[in-house]
C-alpha cells in the first residue's frame, strides 16, 4: 500500500506486517513513556538510585550507547576527511545510530537530573573547570550535527526528493557534508574525551581517579580510543541484525570486514594503553592513596572477574580477532568479536560508574549494592524502543542502503 | 594527590571533633535537622506509581550530620568502639566544587564554607559522585512536614525544593546573624571573637566533643586544637584538605581515619 514511498527498486514488508512490527515497539516505548511521566510527577525517588549511588544504570547505559554510537563521527571522519570511499555503503547508517544514541542519552539524561526544567543552565552559568560542562556542549551542539546529517537522507526519501528545493538543499548538504564531519569529529572527540575525564578527576575515588597530562587525565584518552574501537563495530551489528530480522542483504561483507579492521585497530591501540593505565593504577596511583589493588575489589558484583573480563575476554582477545585477517574475513568470528568489544566497552562504562561509587572510601564505610528498579529499566527499554522505531521506519522509507539493491538482485 | 589548587582564605571556619569524648549520642544530628529545616523522610506509598518512600531507608535521608560508629576491629577485652561525627568538611580543596557544571557550588571568601546555591542547582548529583565523605544529599522527594511540625520552621533557612543536592554549610545563617551583631554591636564582622559564631551541632553537644571557630585565629579555641598532635583529618591522604578536624589520643582511631595500609607507618 505505501510501497510507493519505498526507496526505488527496493522491497519491503506488507504495511500490515509492518504496522504489527510497530505496534510491538510501541509497547516498549508506551512503558517508558509511562516511567518517565511517573519520574517527572513524582521526582527521581522512585528510581533505585540513593545517596550512595547518585549515578546508576541510566549514567551506564548513556555512557554505554554513546561509545558504540561514535562509529557515527569516526566513520564519518575516515570518509569525508580520509576519503576511504568504501565506506559510503555504510555511512548512512552509522549517522542513524548515532542519532539514536545520542538523542536517545539525551533523553534519559533529563529524566536523570532532578530539576530537568533548568537543563539549560549548563550554558547560562557555565563551570569551565567541569567536565560535564564540556560533555553537556558538545553532547548538544554533536546532536545537532547529526541532525543535520541525518536530514539528506530524509530529504531524499523518493518523493519527498521530487521537490526541486528540498532536491536541492539535500543536494547541497551533502556537498558541505566534509565540513560537518569535520565539526561533529571535533565535538565527538572532545566529549567522549571529557565523558572520560569526568571519572578521571574525582581525585576522591581511587577507583577512577587518574592522573595525566595537562588538564586531562588519562581516562580522557581512554574513553575516546575505547569509543572508536568499538563504534564502527557496533554499527556492524547493528547492520547484520538488520540482515537477520529482513531477510535481506544491506552490506556487502568486504565493509563489514573494514569496519572490523578500522575498530580492530584502534582497539588494540586502546588495549595497549588501557593494560598499561591498569597497571600503573595498580602499582602506583592506589599505593599513594593508601589502597591497595584488591581492596577496590568485592564480592560478585564487584569482584575481579569483571576487570579481567573487560580486560582479556572482551579486550586484548577481540583486539586478535579484529587485527587478524584470517578472523576477521569469516563472518561468524567477526560478528563474535564484534559483540566480545562491544561489551568489554559495556563493562568498562559499568564499572566506572558504579563501582567507582560503591567502593568504600572511608575505611570505616562500607560496600553496598546498587541494584536499578524498574523505574531506570523502563526508560532505558523506551530508548531501545526508540532506536527500533526511527531504524524501522529509516530502513522502510529512506534510500539508507546504496548497495541493496544490487546485492538483493535475482 | 588532588590535582587542584589549594584555596587559601584570611578567616577559615572549622571544627575540632573530639572523638575520645563523643558518646554518639545523635544530638547533633538533631540540632541539625532542626536547625537547618530539614525536612524528615516521611513515609509515603503510591503502589500503582511504585512508589515505595521508606522512613527507614538511611540512603534516602538528608543527614548534613552523620555519625559513624567505628571500632578497633579486635576482640574482647581489647574491643575499642569510637564515634566520628560527619559534617560536610568544607575542603580547602573540594572535590565536588570543580566538577559541578553550573557552579552551583563553591569555595569562596566566606571564612572558606563550601557554599551550595540551591536555585542554581539542576541535581545532576555529579558532587555526589565526587564527594568520599557522602556528605552531600539529594532530594528525593518533595518536603513535607508531619502536621503541626511545619510550625516549627526556622524562619531564616529556606526550605529546599526536590531535586537538589544540599549539604552541611555551617549553619550559614548564624554565621550572617553573627556577622550582623557585630556590625550593631560596632564589632568587626571579619574579625568575630571566639563563640560569636557556633554551629548547631556544637552548641547542643553534651560532651562539648565538637569545638567551632576560626581555625586561622590563635584566639580561636580550635586553632590550638588543630594544631595539636592528636589532631588528624578524615582522608588527608586524598588531598582534600578538610576543614574539620577530628581529635583522638588513640593510635588506632588515627590509623582508621587516614586509611593507613595495615603494615604502613604512620606519616
Ligand atoms: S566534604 Fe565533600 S561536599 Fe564537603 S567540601 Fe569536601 S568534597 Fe565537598
Ligand atoms: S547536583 Fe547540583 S551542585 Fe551537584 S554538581 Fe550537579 S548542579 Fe552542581
Amino acid at each position: 500500500m505505501d510501497s510507493k514511498l519505498f526507496p526505488e527498486g527496493i522491497e519491503r514488508c506488507s504495511l500490515g506486517k509492518f504496522l504489527a512490527w510497530l505496534a510491538f515497539i510501541s509497547l516498549g516505548l508506551a512503558w517508558g513513556a509511562y516511567a518517565a511521566g511517573i519520574i517527572f510527577w513524582k521526582g527521581i525517588g522512585v528510581t533505585g538510585l540513593d545517596n550512595y549511588f547518585g549515578f546508576g544504570l541510566w549514567i551506564t547505559f548513556d555512557l554505554a550507547v554513546i561509545a558504540l554510537g561514535a562509529g557515527a563521527f569516526f566513520t564519518g571522519f575516515l570518509k569525508y576527511i580520509l576519503k576511504i570511499d568504501q565506506l559510503k555503503n555504510i555511512i548512512n547508517l552509522t549517522v542513524i545510530v548515532g542519532f539514536i544514541c545520542y538523542s536517545g542519552a539525551m533523553l534519559v539524561l533529563t529524566l536523570d537530573i532532578g530539576q530537568p526544567i533548568r537543563a539549560w543552565f549548563g550554558y547560562w552559568h557555565p563551570n569551565v573547570h567541569s567536565m560535564l560542562t564540556e560533555v553537556i556542549f558538545c553532547i548538544t551542539c554533536y546532536c545537532l550535527v547529526l541532525v543535520i546529517e541525518y536530514l539528506p537522507l530524509i530529504l531524499e526519501q523518493k518523493q519527498l526528493n521530487k521537490i526541486p528545493f528540498l532536491h536541492h538543499l539535500a543536494h547541497q548538504m551533502h556537498v558541505h557534508m566534509a565540513l560537518f564531519a569535520g565539526i561533529g569529529t571535533f565535538l565527538s572527540t572532545f566529549h567522549q574525551g571529557s565523558l572520560g575525564g569526568m571519572y578521571g578527576v574525582l581525585f576522591g575515588r581511587p577507583y577512577a581517579f587518574r592522573e595525566g597530562f595537562f588538564i586531562w587525565p588519562w581516562t580522557f584518552f581512554l574513553f575516546v580510543l575505547s569509543a572508536v574501537g568499538s563504534g564502527p563495530v557496533f554499527t556492524v551489528l547493528v547492520c547484520t541484525f538488520m540482515e537477520k530480522l529482513t531477510g535481506r542483504k544491506l552490506v556487502d561483507f568486504k565493509v563489514k570486514a573494514l569496519m572490523g579492521k578500522i575498530a580492530g585497530t584502534m582497539l588494540t591501540v586502546y588495549m595497549f594503553f588501557k593494560l598499561l593505565d591498569t597497571w600503573a593504577w595498580a602499582v602506583d596511583v592506589l599505593p599513594r592513596m593508601g589502597l591497595t589493588f584488591d581492596q577496590m575489589f568485592w564480592g560478585t558484583v564487584y569482584g575481579k572477574w569483571m576487570l579481567w573480563t573487560e580486560l582479556f575476554i572482551c579486550g586484548v582477545i577481540p583486539a586478535i580477532m579484529l587485527i587478524t585477517p584470517a578472523i576477521r574475513n569469516r563472518p561468524a568470528l567477526l560478528y563474535l568479536a564484534g559483540i566480545l568489544d562491544c561489551l568489554g566497552i559495556v563493562i568498562n562504562r559499568y564499572v566506572f560508574t558504579v563501582q567507582t561509587i560503591a567502593l568504600p572510601v572511608m575505611p570505616f564505610d562500607k560496600w553496598y549494592v546498587y541494584v536499578p528498579n524498574w523505574a531506570e529499566w523502563a526508560p532505558s527499554v523506551m530508548i531501545i524502543a526508540y532506536g527500533f522505531l526511527v531504524m524501522s521506519l529509516s530502513y522502510r522509507y529512506l534510500p539508507v542502503f546504496p548497495q541493496e539493491k544490487a546485492l538483493n538482485a535475482k | 594527590m588532588s590535582g587542584h589548587a589549594t584555596k587559601e582564605f584570611k578567616v577559615r571556619w572549622g571544627m575540632v571533633i573530639d572523638v575520645d569524648k563523643c558518646t554518639g549520642c545523635g544530638a547533633c544530628m538533631v540540632a541539625c535537622q532542626v536547625e537547618n529545616n530539614i525536612a524528615p523522610a516521611t513515609p509515603e506509598m503510591d503502589a500503582w506509581a511504585g512508589v515505595t518512600h521508606d522512613a527507614s531507608n538511611k540512603l534516602r535521608t538528608l543527614t548534613w550530620m552523620l555519625v559513624y560508629e567505628i571500632n578497633n576491629k579486635k576482640a574482647f577485652p581489647e574491643y575499642e568502639a569510637a564515634y566520628m561525627p560527619r559534617p560536610c568538611m568544607q575542603c580547602a580543596s573540594p572535590a565536588c566544587v570543580p566538577v559541578c557544571p553550573v557552579v552551583a557550588t563553591d569555595k569562596n571568601e566566606e571564612g572558606g564554607i563550601v557554599s551550595q546555591v540551591y536555585p542554581r542547582c539542576i541535581g545532576c548529583r555529579y558532587c555526589m559522585a565526587a564527594c568520599p565523605y557522602h556528605a552531600r544529599y539529594f532530594n528525593w522527594f518533595d518536603p513535607t512536614w508531619p502536621t503541626g511540625m511545619d510550625k516549627g520552621l526556622s524562619p531564616s533557612t529556606s526550605v529546599r525544593p526536590r531535586g537538589v543536592v544540599e549539604k552541611c554549610n555551617f549553619c550559614h545563617t548564624r554565621f550572617q546573624q553573627a556577622k550582623d551583631k557585630a556590625r550593631q554591636d560596632g564589632g568587626d564582622p571579619n574579625n568575630l571573637p571566639d563563640g560569636a559564631y557556633v554551629t548547631a551541632c556544637a552548641e547542643v553537644c553534651p560532651t562539648g566533643a565538637i569545638v567551632f571557630g576560626d581555625l586561622n585565629n590563635p584566639e580561636h579555641k580550635v586553632h590550638a586544637l588543630a594544631h595539636s598532635k592528636y589532631a588528624f583529618r578524615l582522608l588527608e591522604k586524598l588531598g582534600l584538605g578538610p576543614q574539620v578536624y577530628y581529635y583522638s589520643k588513640r593510635e588506632w582511631v588515627h590509623r582508621l581515619g587516614d586509611n593507613y595500609l595495615p603494615n604502613e607507618k604512620k606519616a
